[in-house]
């Protein structure tokens, strides 16, 4: 079944066309990322699906919906983390989470969606004593109150120290095992690789490269070969590695040479990452 | 109903949970009320001071919380990001924006019973007589001045400077319009601004129904001015009102 389905989105904001023409469909039950550079169209993309914003061009559908006529059975479904918001400072952490639970017509439990965001020692706690890290928690946990079928998650960890932000990788996996589809930008690349089903990579308002990390890495990218000789690095790329490795080790046997530090490389995520970021110098 | 009597209770939570709003919006008119009425003795408009005092401090109190505090709060609201948050609930706008209403109305109501008792307790002002009619008039005031905030908080830019905007409005206005004081010796071109701001209008109706007894509606023209002004705040609240912050 499909969660969201966007073809041909286009967006402009006076001259700046920030999205410009993207397709792309995920699944129920997938998490899905977005991922890009800022300014890139990630959270323009975002806030058209969550119904913020209107498309001046192509067909999306949400849980069946329209997000530009978004309802309240819409709004039901749909759980949002914002990439800037704050709550009420003056509130509890509690209590921030039953107002948020008066507003849907089956709310999981208020102790229950807490514990899960790891906030339960700090439920008595003023939102203005949280720290960012908490707040975020905060944020993710109201966004989890309605029980929604779909999550929006924009720069979860955005400005987190490393601990938190495999607290945070923690939660996003539970929702994949509560069953939730899940969507997220993030402009951390081994945050998509370690979270995401499917990644889509956008550049300038253009999907430039959509798979699984793992296809994103292998699809049409050379393996480099790595080994010194005479103290001195040899890197060879190839898209055949198997050939050239066979070569490469026949000729050292009869020779009766080791290859010193002989390393195979797949490129990460990282580098197709910054290979599709940079080529728009090509265009 | 379910949902509006929710928002409605978490409402008046953060409100009073506030102390900086509690004390600028609730206490400051009251304590203004004791203080001017100590001062000020013998007769204005040809009753007792305190009296007079009170009437005009239901006014500045009326502007301070519907139209000052409103404004300021939905500003900062919607600059934190709240507002945008909320947008994306079931919670319709329709029932935030009745909630907030009547929240704000709940706490100039709760400001004039104060008034009444402290004004009965250290200046032996008497309780109204006029019930309904000042009842009434509470209302439109608050749904006036309310109006006018929203429109307001529409305008403002930014969560800092909204508080410097909305005095700047409200302080010269309270002085002008008789809610602080009398304004006879005041000079002509003084009185004149005076004249076209809607806090004279609702002064002038709390000081007949209040001070002279009559029933609201021999102020015709004034109550006729207040709705003016806000249907005209209105307009402008539904062309202008955002919910979400203004792009960094």
């Amino acid at each position: 079944m499909t969660a969201i389905s966007v073809r041909g989105l286009r967006k402009a904001y006076g001259g700046l066309e920030a999205v410009r023409g993207i397709d792309f469909e995920i699944e129920r039950g997938e998490v899905f990322g977005l991922l890009g550079p800022n300014g890139a169209g990630k959270t323009t993309t975002v806030e058209i699906l969550e119904g913020y914003r209107k498309r001046d061009a192509g067909e999306v559908t949400v849980l069946g919906h329209d997000p530009e006529r978004p309802g309240r059975e819409f709004r039901e479904q749909i759980g949002v983390v914002l990439q800037q918001s704050d709550l009420w400072p003056t509130l509890t952490v509690r209590e921030a989470h039953r107002v948020f639970a008066g507003y849907y017509k089956q709310p999981r439990d208020v102790d229950e969606v807490i514990e899960l965001v790891g906030l339960s020692d700090k439920q008595d706690a003023r939102i203005k004593t949280l720290s960012g890290g908490q707040k975020r928690r905060l944020d993710l946990g109201v966004a989890l109150i309605g029980d929604p079928e779909l999550v929006f998650l924009d720069e979860p960890t955005t400005g987190f120290d490393p601990a938190a932000r495999r607290a945070a990788w923690e939660m996003i996996r539970s929702l994949r095992s509560l069953g939730k589809t899940v969507l997220l930008t993030t402009h951390y690349l081994d945050e998509a690789e370690q979270l995401a089903d499917r990644v889509a990579v956008l550049r300038e308002g253009v999907i430039a490269s959509i798979g699984t990390p793992r296809e994103l890495t292998t699809a049409d990218h050379e393996v480099e070969i790595r080994y010194h000789r005479n103290g001195e690095e040899v890197l060879l790329r190839t898209s055949e590695p198997t050939r050239v490795l066979h070569e490469l080790t026949s000729e050292a046997m009869a020779r009766g040479e080791e290859l010193e530090r002989l390393e195979v490389r797949r490129p990460s995520l990282e580098d197709v990452y910054l290979t599709l970021v940079s080529e728009n110098a090509e265009e | 109903m379910k949902t509006y009597l929710h928002e409605l209770r978490y409402q008046q939570l953060v409100f009073w949970r506030s102390r900086e709003a509690a004390v600028f919006i609730f206490i400051f008119p009251l304590l203004l009320f004791l203080l001017l009425g100590s001062v000020y003795t013998g007769k204005i408009y040809g009753v007792p001071a305190p009296e007079a005092l009170l009437a005009a401090l239901l006014g500045y109190g009326c502007a301070n919380t519907a139209f000052a505090g409103l404004a300021i709060q939905l500003v900062v609201r919607r600059e934190s990001g709240i507002l945008k948050r909320l947008r994306s609930t079931p919670l319709s706008a329709a029932t935030y924006i009745a909630a907030l209403l009547t929240s704000t109305l709940i706490v100039f109501a709760l400001q004039v019973t104060a008034l009444f008792v402290l004004g009965r307790l250290f200046h032996h002002t008497p309780f109204p007589s006029a019930l309904g009619s000042l009842v009434l008039a509470i209302v439109i005031g608050a749904a006036v001045f309310a109006a006018i905030g929203v429109a307001t908080a529409s305008l403002i830019r930014s969560a800092e400077g909204s508080s410097a905007v909305v005095n700047f409005i409200l302080l010269p206005s309270a002085f002008l319009t008789g809610a602080f004081g009398p304004t006879e010796h005041y000079p002509r071109f003084l009185r004149a601004i005076g004249d076209v701001l809607p806090l004279k209008y609702f002064v002038d109706i709390v000081n007949a129904v209040y001070l002279q007894k009559h029933a609201i509606w021999t102020k015709g023209a004034a109550l006729g001015v207040l709705v003016a002004w806000g249907a005209t705040a209105l307009v402008v609240a539904a062309f202008k009102f955002r919910w979400e912050p203004r792009e960094a």
